[in-house]
Order: structure tokens, then C-alpha cells, then sequence
């Protein structure tokens, strides 16, 4: 952060770029998931791997359920109140919530997992097993949720066990909690070429197939690509060089090979 | 075959064979070795058993090192997981292993 200072860049923090347009003076409008606007000549894409996203078990009609039964996360525990909610999952997300939810919040609590053994904390481990001796949650293992059914949203789903048996569990609610994995997001949609999961970029400059908008890091594929941190500072420092001459056309770029003696200058 | 290579064969998700020649003494795994022939593994966490992008049932009865727990709670969070899933990056490529087959799993949302 104090290497960036100098340059007095602005930040908008946790927020997700979402879409891409132009303006009359040919300028990127690039506006967040908040709804911040920003206004530049060039767009570089620093996204790493991607935005991280819940990974989303292969169950069909999932979809279908989204937001009327199933979610991904627990933004407001309330919500779940005097609820019959299934969770789904070994780790520390799955335990924390089934021990919590399952303490006066929730109406009824079943926590399904496809191992016996679970990888979160110690301790929470052996609460969602007194949990489930006291008969205040229900623990599944060894089994795996296959089937989301119901009329006017989620009322009920199917659980598989390793044994091959299906049970019928009536809930309100379903919460997979699988981790996240990255995906690409809005950038599939900003009309780049893709492929596999990457932009493709000219490596005279990094640049994508759309004029003004660059690819760097992880997130840009072309022949030879090496994913490591060496590669992602080279690619950045010859595409702010691209990006320089066509913000100004008509000007100098001196290199300069350190700011130790301050940001200016660099304009011949 | 010669010394310090073996042959492995990969199923990949259209249920094509790929037979692949493969060194033992460069300290490789089965993700790597998917990775190097091109075939559709990601292998996202570069081989550290922290993601389950390279996730592949081993489908002949080699002995296999068991799983550590590393692997096991990474599969937790895979699907399409079965008894005979691992992690391509946790199986380390040995003249044991000669003939091994693998299939790659199908991948997830």
C-alpha cells in the first residue's frame, strides 16, 4: 500500500466489477455490484483466478430453488428462525452454523455430510456430536443430498446414503456449504475472448481484443503462459507502457527504473 | 519401457483413453502429468491438496499411499466423490504405478 501512495490511486473495496460501457468521449463506465461508477480510458483486469464463488453441488432443478429454499451463504441467521433448515458439509461453515442454528434459532436442524469424519475445529466437532446424542439435530452421514423437490419452493429433499438408501427429509430450508471455487463472473460477459477460463491477451502489450481493456496476472492466457508472480509483474509493467501511449498519444515515456526520487517526471 | 518411466492411461470426460508415458524420477504427480498432455485438468492450487480440481477415480488396484487428511477434507468439498476418488496432485508418479488407470471426475458447477 505504501508503494502505491505516491501515486494517489483510489480504492473501492469489496465491491465486484460488473459491467463495462462506453460513453460518448469513448470512455470505460465501468459500475460495481454497489453501483459505483467509474470512469477511466483504459481498464486493466488484475482478477486472479477470478471471483470466488460457492461451489454448487450437481443436485438437478437446483437452480430452480435458488433464494426459494437453498442458499449458498447465511448473510442473517434470522432468517431462519422457527425454520426446519439442512446443512450440508464437513467443514468449520457447516459445524459453526449447525451448533448455532441449532441453539434457539432454527425449529429443527439436520446436518448431512459424506464422510463420518468431519475437518473442522475440534471442539465444534464434538458439540454437533452432543448436538446429535441429545437428539437437537439430526446428523446424516455417510450420505449426500440428491434430490431438491417442492411446489411453491424448497419442501422437502432426498438423502442418499453410502448404503444406497433414500430418505425423504421435509425442510424449509437447504444450505450447501462446499467452500468456493474461482470463477470467471461478469468478466464472461464484457464480450473478451475467452478461453479456458482465461482472456486471451497479445503478449506485445497484454492487451484483450477489446481496444483500451488489458488482461494481466493469472486471469489472461496467450501461447507459452506461465501462471507465476514473475510473469504477472512483467505483463503489468509492459501493459502500463501500452496503456501510457495510448492515454497520451502524443507524449514521451521516459523509463524510469525506481521512484526513490519521487512519481514525477516520467513524461517527456 | 525404460528405466524410471511408466505407462499410465487417463480416461478424460468424453471417455477417451489417453496413454501416457511417464517419468518417475522427476518428483511428478498425475495432476501434473494430466496437466503436461493437455488434458482438462486445472489444477488451481498448483498441487498443494487445497482445491479438488484435479479429482480422478483410480480405477485399477494399484497400492496407492492411503489418503491423508489434507485429501480427505479436500474431497469433502469435491462431488461425483466415490470410495475410489482422489487428488491426481496426491498421487506421486512411481515405477510402482506402472499400468495405472485413472478416469477423470466429472466436474462440477
Amino acid at each position: 500500500m505504501e508503494q502505491a501512495e505516491p501515486f494517489r490511486p483510489g480504492f473501492t473495496l469489496g465491491e465486484r466489477a460488473e459491467q463495462i460501457e462506453k460513453d460518448e468521449e469513448g470512455q470505460f463506465i465501468l459500475t460495481t455490484n454497489r453501483g459505483t461508477r467509474h470512469r477511466a480510458p483504459i481498464i486493466a483486469i488484475a482478477g486472479g483466478l477470478g471471483c470466488f464463488e460457492p461451489r454448487k453441488p450437481p443436485v438437478p432443478q437446483l437452480a430452480d430453488f435458488e433464494d426459494r429454499g437453498v442458499e449458498y451463504i447465511i448473510k442473517d441467521p434470522e432468517f431462519y428462525r422457527d425454520k426446519k433448515v439442512v446443512i450440508s458439509g464437513g467443514g468449520d461453515s457447516a459445524l459453526d452454523w449447525t451448533i448455532f442454528l441449532a441453539e434457539g434459532v432454527a425449529s429443527e436442524v439436520t446436518l448431512v455430510h459424506r464422510r463420518k469424519e468431519f475437518r473442522g475445529h475440534l471442539d465444534s466437532v464434538q458439540k454437533v456430536m452432543d448436538l446429535a446424542a441429545a437428539g437437537r439435530i439430526k446428523l446424516m452421514t455417510d450420505a449426500e443430498v440428491v434430490e431438491v423437490s417442492g411446489q411453491d419452493g424448497l419442501e422437502r429433499i432426498a438423502v442418499k446414503t453410502k448404503a444406497g438408501e433414500v430418505h425423504e427429509v421435509p425442510t424449509d430450508h437447504w444450505v450447501p456449504l462446499f467452500g468456493l471455487s474461482p470463477k470467471l463472473g461478469p468478466i464472461a460477459d464484457w464480450k473478451l475472448n475467452i478461453t479456458k477460463n482465461a482472456v486471451e491477451v497479445d503478449t506485445l502489450d497484454y492487451s484483450t481484443n477489446v481496444p483500451g481493456i488489458y488482461a494481466i496476472g493469472d486471469i489472461n492466457t496467450y501461447p507459452g503462459k506461465l501462471k507465476l508472480i514473475l510473469c504477472g509483474f512483467h505483463e503489468a509493467t509492459l501493459m502500463v507502457q501500452s496503456a501510457f501511449k495510448r492515454i497520451y498519444p502524443d507524449k514521451n515515456l521516459v523509463l524510469k527504473y525506481t521512484t526513490v526520487n519521487g512519481v514525477n517526471g516520467f513524461e517527456g | 519401457m525404460e528405466d524410471n518411466m511408466i505407462r499410465v492411461s487417463v480416461t478424460d470426460r468424453e471417455g477417451n483413453v489417453h496413454e501416457l508415458d511417464a517419468p518417475t524420477d522427476m518428483g511428478m504427480n498425475m495432476m501434473e502429468l494430466c496437466k503436461s498432455a493437455e488434458l482438462p485438468v486445472e489444477g488451481t492450487c498448483g498441487g498443494m491438496a487445497m482445491c479438488a480440481s484435479c479429482h480422478m477415480y483410480v480405477n485399477s488396484s494399484h497400492a496407492i499411499p492411503p489418503k491423508s487428511d489434507d485429501e480427505e477434507d479436500m474431497l469433502d468439498e469435491a462431488f461425483f466423490v466415490e470410495d475410489h476418488s482422489r487428488l491426481g496432485c496426491q498421487i506421486h508418479l512411481s515405477n510402482e504405478l506402472d499400468g495405472l488407470k485413472v478416469e477423470l471426475a466429472p466436474v462440477g458447477n
